[in-house]
């Protein structure tokens, strides 16, 4: 009976339809796997406004056409802003044109004993199953993440082995080159039993661009492993960017991760996590400095399955122009998930009347003994404030610079490393000073 | 010239009208003291001198130093010296105070074409005067004012003035929410910046204040307007006797 209802199809879908029929052939890794996916893109089309989780962002209605894949990207790729942004902190770079990770530009030299790097493509022609994520597998009926497990080929796999600490901190760099495209990548980050890793995530393309991305990260976090991970969203005012992270983290491991958005047309960063092991920490912070049209979503889905862990989330939205903040947090507390600690506060700043920030934190336990707490606020600059700092002689734009800085401030000390934090408030001052 | 000369100043906040016909001359040099009931203007004045949004000024002129103050916005009115210390400092929370010194005086010499001061200069100084007033380094250390005390909040107003080295100094209820102590620390800060070419307003409602800082002339603020003018034994008069007798006149 069902065969005879069919979803209205946009042109996007249609076209994306299409791509993976002409294409689905050549893909490397479990075939069926990549059907399972791209039957749960088919069946529910691209996400839209009446799907709880997208609410707030329609990617159907914003998504016009599907761009054609991206074709392979060449060695001589430019690499724009964020290697120079982080010119003074020593990481090892890993350079990806168009989700590809291009080894002539990559620093693949002496790689610290426990530590492997391969692409994600060699991996899926030896392992066809490792197509089929890990920490990513809660999220497989998410549109996003099927679109990605139906199209990726391209991506890494990083592995730290257990108790190796990387002296290095490891920087993904994603660019795109030729023409506009579809981008599809796949990012494995497996962290062993007590190990250190550092991960600063780039993302940027040339003024203009309207790529799609989706790309999808899928994070272990080993028992007492220690990761940092920070990203710098800095595509062209036209990107459309999706990334999916799953992040499951093991007994007494600490996840800190941190999201700027300062770039993009459509930001959506999707994190599925679970507090899987006892007295596991994550903190996850983030700030937007959005203007124009950019619209930027972020949503936590947060699972606290084991007892004793501490979760905290900052996130704070500065919003000018038309733009769009999105911030959508729901916290899960399952009945042996005792003395779990979890609080989420988000912010938004309104710096225009055209401005709109839209956040839903949610709490959602069923255990009894258990800290949890959750609060959102939105509203402009403070007029009174802003007369203090001009009666001692800064002007307006100074005097809102400052106050701007001092609210994402707090977010921002989150980042542990005092370079990245730099890095960041650099970004800060520099859009403000393009407002 | 005077230094400032407010002629015939009519201001309404949301419509009612609360100076009405303000006329008041500061000489250079000049110590200043405006005293008056709850309610008499003394706050608008004092706002309006320093250029808060919100009011409305319907007649009359300012000038300081020749110049129409009325014109300037906020920024440029500081730059052009005119300090207001606040009855009630506001609490800055991520903004260090350190940062918010330097950023205050560099953006003033930048609007006059100055040149900026120098890192080791500016911590010299503000060491110099923190010390004169008490302020301890690790205040400093602390976002503007948040977790000060009440006498905290106001030794800042005294060190900022102090730093900025204002033409015209205006002192909006400095007494009000302090102890004894904190009174003589920051009246004694304020004695400091007496000078032949600076003058200045102090706003109060009680006498005590003028024990410290003693006026070269007392201005009674009645119902938006002076009412009378004296030298510093009307202050013990007011004390004495209550405002009651010139609000009446007024009326």
């Amino acid at each position: 009976m069902n065969a005879g209802i069919r979803q209205i199809r946009t042109a996007a879908e249609q076209g994306i339809a299409e791509m993976f029929a002409a294409i689905k052939g050549e893909l490397p890794g479990d075939a069926t796997e990549r059907q399972r996916a791209f039957d749960v893109f088919a069946g529910a089309g691209l996400p839209h406004r009446r799907i709880e989780a997208w609410k707030y962002t329609d990617l159907r209605a914003a998504m016009r056409a599907a761009k054609p894949l991206a074709s392979t990207a060449q060695a001589a790729l430019s690499q724009g802003r964020s290697a120079d942004l982080l010119a003074h902190i020593e990481a090892r770079r890993l350079v990806f044109g168009n989700g590809r990770m291009i080894e002539s530009l990559s620093d693949l030299a002496d790689i610290e004993p426990g530590l492997t790097i391969e692409t994600f493509d060699s991996v899926l022609g030896r392992d066809a199953a490792a197509l089929a994520g890990d920490a990513l597998a809660p999220a497989n009926d998410d549109a996003a993440v099927a679109l990605n497990t139906a199209f990726t080929r391209d991506g890494v796999v990083i592995r730290v082995a257990e108790g190796a600490t990387l002296r290095r901190p490891l920087h993904l760099l994603f660019t795109v080159q030729g023409e506009a495209a579809a981008v599809y990548s796949r990012v494995v980050i497996d962290v062993g039993a007590g190990a250190k890793l550092a991960l600063i995530e780039t993302h940027e393309s040339a003024a203009g661009r309207d790529d799609q991305i989706n790309m999808a990260i899928d994070l272990v976090v080993g028992d007492r492993a220690h990761v940092d991970h920070v990203k710098f969203g800095l595509e062209s005012e036209n990107t459309l960017h999706v990334a999916s992270w799953g992040m499951r983290l093991g007994a007494a491991s600490h996840l800190n991760t941190f999201i700027l958005n300062v770039g993009g047309g459509l930001v959506r960063n999707q994190i599925f996590a679970e507090c899987q092991g006892d007295a596991a920490t994550l903190r996850f912070g983030g700030v937007n400095l959005l203007t124009g049209r950019q619209h930027a979503d972020t949503t936590l889905t947060l699972n606290h399955v084991a007892p004793g862990c501490q979760s905290r989330e900052l996130f704070k939205s500065v919003l000018d122009g038309r733009s769009r903040g999105v911030f959508q947090g729901r916290i899960s507390v399952q009945p042996q998930a005792q003395k779990t600690d979890a609080r989420m506060m988000t912010r938004a700043l309104l710096l225009s009347e055209d401005a709109e920030a839209d956040m839903k934190p949610e709490l959602e336990i069923f255990a009894d003994d258990v800290q949890c707490g959750h609060g959102a606020t939105a509203g402009a600059l403070d007029d009174n404030l802003k007369f203090y700092l001009m009666a001692r002689g800064l002007p307006e734009k100074e005097a809102e610079s400052l106050l701007i800085q001092a609210f994402i401030g707090d977010a921002v000390e989150t980042v542990e490393d005092a370079g990245l934090r730099e890095v960041l408030m650099l970004l800060a001052v520099e859009w403000l000073e393009a407002r | 010239m005077s230094l400032l000369e407010i002629k015939n100043l009519h201001v309404a906040v949301g419509g009612r009208n609360i100076l009405n016909g303000l006329t008041l001359t500061v000489e250079k040099g000049q110590l200043a003291a405006i005293m008056g009931p709850n309610g008499s203007g003394k706050s608008t004045l004092s706002h309006v001198l320093a250029g808060k949004p919100g009011y409305e000024v319907k007649d009359g002129s300012v000038l300081l130093d020749g110049e129409d103050l009325l014109a300037l916005s906020p920024d440029q009115r500081a730059a052009k010296g005119v300090f207001l210390a606040f009855q009630y400092p506001l609490e800055i929370p991520g903004v260090a105070t350190m940062n918010f010194l330097r950023t205050a005086v560099n953006a003033q010499r930048r609007a006059r074409g100055e040149a900026e001061m120098s890192t080791p200069d500016f911590l010299k100084r503000v060491r110099e005067i923190a010390g004169h007033l008490g302020i301890e380094q690790e205040m400093l250390r602390r976002s503007v004012n948040v977790g000060f005390s009440g006498g905290e909040k106001k030794r800042n107003e005294v060190l900022q003035m102090a730093l900025l080295e204002p033409q015209l100094c205006i002192l909006d209820e400095t007494d009000s929410g302090l102890d004894i102590d904190a009174l003589r620390v920051v009246s004694e800060g304020v004695n400091r910046l007496r000078a032949p070419e600076r003058g200045m307003i102090v706003i109060t409602h009680y006498q005590r204040l003028l024990e410290y800082i003693v006026p070269d002339v007392v201005h009674v603020l009645s119902k938006g307007r002076i009412v009378k003018t004296g030298d510093k034994e009307l202050a013990h008069e007011l004390e004495a006797h209550g405002y009651a007798r010139f609000t009446d006149e007024a009326a």
